[in-house]
């Protein structure tokens, strides 16, 4: 089983539900999907980690078989390309990498190299496998990245965990594309709870199914809770704000791994997504 | 006109909060908020004016003529992007997968494909006494970059006399937020003093450094973690990167946000420090790009 954790607003608890959710599942594979900034590894903190680039590929042209003839450079619609002194030139940032332009070449000029985007980390912690993908800085495009942390997911019935970036845009869309169950993290707040229908409207776009950890509950902020009700989405969890909880999370602790109590809580939760999650 | 982004790395440490009380304490005519994955300044504003809306087209996407496709799956199989699939008798879009590069139309034998606009989302624009310049990304449409740029430019195209923009930034270190960066005369980074804010900081920080753009650092909810507070200005002194100052946690604050309000409209702890932030950010932000 697949299950994304997402959650629209940033910084409600998206990565600390996730690593405890695997921590306390003892046997599962954690996904950090949040490249821009993956955190799950600095409270995982996981062993024999190993290193393996991303890299995306590069229109290179051989200047002695091109002519000038512009084609590419008129063919590429994300302006990656530029002419000067009468030869082309590439952007390598703005490229998505179509292959167009080594299609539309007459002189087969064009060949393809690879570019270096950023890397995919694993190691294990405790029983959690610890998938970490990491954007290079500067890098405009996180997909491929994920792309290539979820080809890490397990599929044979066991726990896999997507830690999946803020926002709603096409980084989450990749992230959530192979979950089977859709965990929104909500922050009881006015900010949290616009960008929770948004992220609710996300998941029912794709047609997942999905329930809700409200995460920082200070009292009661009955809009968040009505609308669930109204949406006929399942509140799985409610973790209350704490001040001792912020200190530690904020010093890298793993709760589950410290307290009994924490850890029966996610284990609680492993349980209602296992109900709620389709077989 | 000076302007100011505000950013974060990490999200939810206080961008939004921040870019709000710095636009009441300024008394800003024009700003933005180019979070248009998950805006959220229009929920702490009021007296927004008149609002104007447009059409924001994104990537065009490819779609297949059902009547001149003959399946022969030439497009599926050069489509970089997974975006092309069949039902057995012909090909058709994923709409969500699809870039827009037009190979599937170079390579289709029949002429069965072609490229159409996309709306995307739209820009909101609302002009009063103030300017604002807002966006709504549709549900599963890329090109976040590009929509920024939109609400970047159309905010400054309708306030040209104002001398102060204040933007609100995206979290991460991706498109929309290197396509915020461009053309800002000083970007303020909302850190978090926890191990995951620290990481985060550091590469918000190097992708500012990427794009030559000058940074101010202030640390928000400052004594959930003391040790880590410490930790960063001890960084910034380091790297000589200009730190702003620290903000409280303050249940105050957030309260007055579910009820609306921007922190600045309130007396407490945490509108206090972000007004003596807001006073060097101010000063730095006229020292630089005279």
């Amino acid at each position: 089983m697949t299950v994304a954790v997402l959650s629209g607003k940033g910084g409600t608890g998206k990565t600390f539900v996730s690593v405890n959710l695997s921590a306390a599942a003892k046997d599962a594979v954690y996904l950090d999907c949040d490249v821009e900034e993956p955190n799950g590894r600095l409270f995982l903190k996981p062993e024999q980690v190993t290193s393996s680039p991303v890299a995306v590929l590069l229109p290179a042209f051989d200047g002695k078989k091109c002519t000038g003839c512009r084609k590419c450079v008129e063919f590429c619609r994300f302006n990656a390309l530029v002419f000067v002194k009468n030869k082309p030139m590439v952007f390598p940032e703005v490229c998505h990498f179509c292959g167009g332009c080594m299609r539309v070449c007459p002189e087969h000029a064009v060949m393809e190299t690879l570019r270096a985007v950023g890397a995919v980390e694993e190691g294990v912690s405790g029983g959690v496998r610890v998938v970490t993908g990491i954007l290079n800085t500067g890098e405009v495009s996180a997909v491929p990245v994920i792309k290539t942390v979820l080809k890490k997911s397990v599929r044979d019935g066991g726990l896999t965990v997507v830690d999946c970036p803020p926002g709603s845009g096409c980084s989450v869309m990749e992230s959530v594309s192979r979950a089977d169950y859709c965990l929104l993290v909500a922050e009881p707040t006015a900010f949290g709870f616009h960008n929770f229908k948004m992220v609710h409207r996300l998941v029912r776009l794709l047609h997942k199914p999905c329930g809700v950890v409200i995460n920082k509950a200070s009292g009661e902020y009955s809009p968040l809770e009505q609308f669930c009700v109204d949406i006929n989405t399942p509140i799985l969890l409610r973790i209350p704000y704490s001040a001792e909880l912020a200190k530690r999370t904020a010093a890298g602790e793993v709760a589950v791994r410290r307290d009994a109590a924490m850890a029966e809580i996610f284990r609680g939760l492993l349980n209602e997504i296992r109900k709620e999650a389709p077989r | 006109m000076k302007k100011l982004l505000i950013l974060s790395g990490k999200g939810g440490t206080g961008k939004t909060t921040t870019a709000a009380a710095f636009i009441r304490f300024a008394g800003a005519r024009a700003f933005a908020d180019c979070d248009v994955d998950a805006p959220n300044l229009h929920l702490v504003e009021d007296n927004l004016g008149k609002l104007e809306r447009f059409y924001y087209l994104g990537s065009q996407k490819a779609a297949v003529d059902p009547e001149k496709c003959g399946n022969c799956g030439v497009c599926q199989m050069t489509c970089r992007f997974d975006a092309i699939r069949t039902n057995g008798e012909t090909r058709s879009i994923n709409e969500f997968a699809c870039e827009g590069c037009g190979v599937c139309v170079t390579v289709c034998l029949q002429g069965a494909i072609s490229l159409r606009d996309d709306v995307a989302g739209e820009v909101r624009l609302y002009q009063g006494e103030r300017t604002f310049a807002t966006a709504e990304l549709k549900m599963g449409r890329g090109n976040s970059g590009k929509l920024v740029s939109e609400v970047k430019s159309t905010l400054l195209k309708n306030a040209p006399a104002a001398d102060l923009a204040i933007i609100d930034g995206s979290p991460g270190i991706g498109c929309p937020v290197i396509a915020s960066m461009s053309g800002v005369d000083l970007v303020l980074i909302v850190a978090e003093p926890s191990v995951s804010g620290i990481s985060d900081l550091e590469r918000i920080l190097k992708t500012a450094a990427v794009f030559r753009t000058k940074a101010v650092v202030c640390v928000n909810k400052w004594d959930t973690s003391p040790e880590k507070t410490a930790a960063i200005e001890r960084f910034c002194s380091e790297s000589q990167i200009p730190y702003a100052g620290r903000i409280p946690y303050d249940a105050e604050a957030s309260s007055a946000i579910n009820a609306g309000k921007s922190v600045a409209d309130i007396d407490c702890a945490a509108s206090r420090a972000l007004r003596e932030v807001f006073d060097r950010v101010m000063g730095l932000l006229k020292g630089v790009a005279v």
